[in-house]
């Protein structure tokens, strides 16, 4: 039977991973990528501490359920940033953009 | 070995190496389109939690929403793979070593934690459960995600717009 630990360890692996690459990739839609396996592991934590910690309440999940709304609002204001910052600055590479304003 | 075990392991190894896919391979499109199994391995976690309503939101945003917005960007903006472009900058070494030392510190925590265990039992059917109570104790919280999301939306497009 997997108890709390396993799933713990499985969120830490993944945001291991998002970390990874939110800290090495150069394509800047690549790090929203990175950003959402990150999202994904808090969330997996939060449900599964709903089950084995707090199972009479249902805030675990209910908070999982707003990290995903807010997730979807941070991919659309996200990308919307990167097309804006691609049109100006013809670049999606992090370390080519270096103005704030063309 | 327990059958929940086995699938617990499956949905673990298929979340995880989806994962990898996403994080190290060269081509953008590629990593977005592994995108979509890791999701959907952390959507059979949920249902493994009993959260069902979890999962199946997890399907509809993630899975269905994200995965597709994220490859209209990648085409918007590149024009192809971004294959034979350096995806990696000159930190990829530091950047390694500081991720694996943050996934052996949450490890650590995790497993030398004495997590108590709580008392109750989750409720049968959770998504009208959910449902009561983001119209009860939770409405401010479901009310201010609601204007969040109209503005963020607003400011998205404001953004996105070309400016004539």
């Amino acid at each position: 039977m997997p108890g709390l630990t396993h799933y713990l360890v499985v969120s830490a692996l993944l945001f291991a991973l998002g970390l990874f690459a939110v800290v090495t990739r150069r394509n800047s839609v690549a790090i929203l990528m990175g950003v959402e396996l990150m999202l994904n592991a808090a969330n997996i934590n939060l449900v599964a501490f709903n089950k084995y910690v707090a199972p009479g309440a249902m805030q675990g999940q209910i908070f999982a359920l707003i990290v995903i709304t807010l997730a979807a609002c941070e991919a659309a204001v996200g990308l919307a940033l990167v097309l804006a910052a691609y049109r100006t600055l013809e670049t999606v590479y992090v370390d080519e953009i270096n103005l704030m304003k063309w | 070995m327990s059958g929940e075990a086995i699938v617990f392991y499956l949905l673990a190894a298929v979340t995880l190496a989806s994962g990898v896919i996403v994080v190290t391979s060269e081509n953008i499109v590629h990593s977005a389109a592994a995108l979509v199994p890791s999701f959907l391995g952390v959507t059979g976690l949920y249902i493994l939690l009993n959260a069902e309503f979890v999962a199946g939101i997890q399907v509809l945003i993630y899975a269905g929403a994200i995965t597709v917005l994220i490859l209209f960007a990648i085409m918007l903006t590149e024009g192809g793979t971004g294959f034979g472009t350096r995806q990696r900058n000159e930190q990829a070494a530091v950047g390694a070593a500081v991720a694996a030392a943050m996934a052996v510190l949450l490890i650590v925590i995790a497993t030398r934690t004495g997590w108590t265990a709580g008392s109750g039992t989750l409720p049968l059917y959770t998504p009208g459960v959910i449902g009561q109570s983001f119209l009860r104790q939770n409405i401010l919280v479901f009310e201010g995600t609601s204007v969040v999301l109209l503005i963020s939306l607003m400011g998205a497009i404001l953004i996105a717009r070309r400016e004539d």
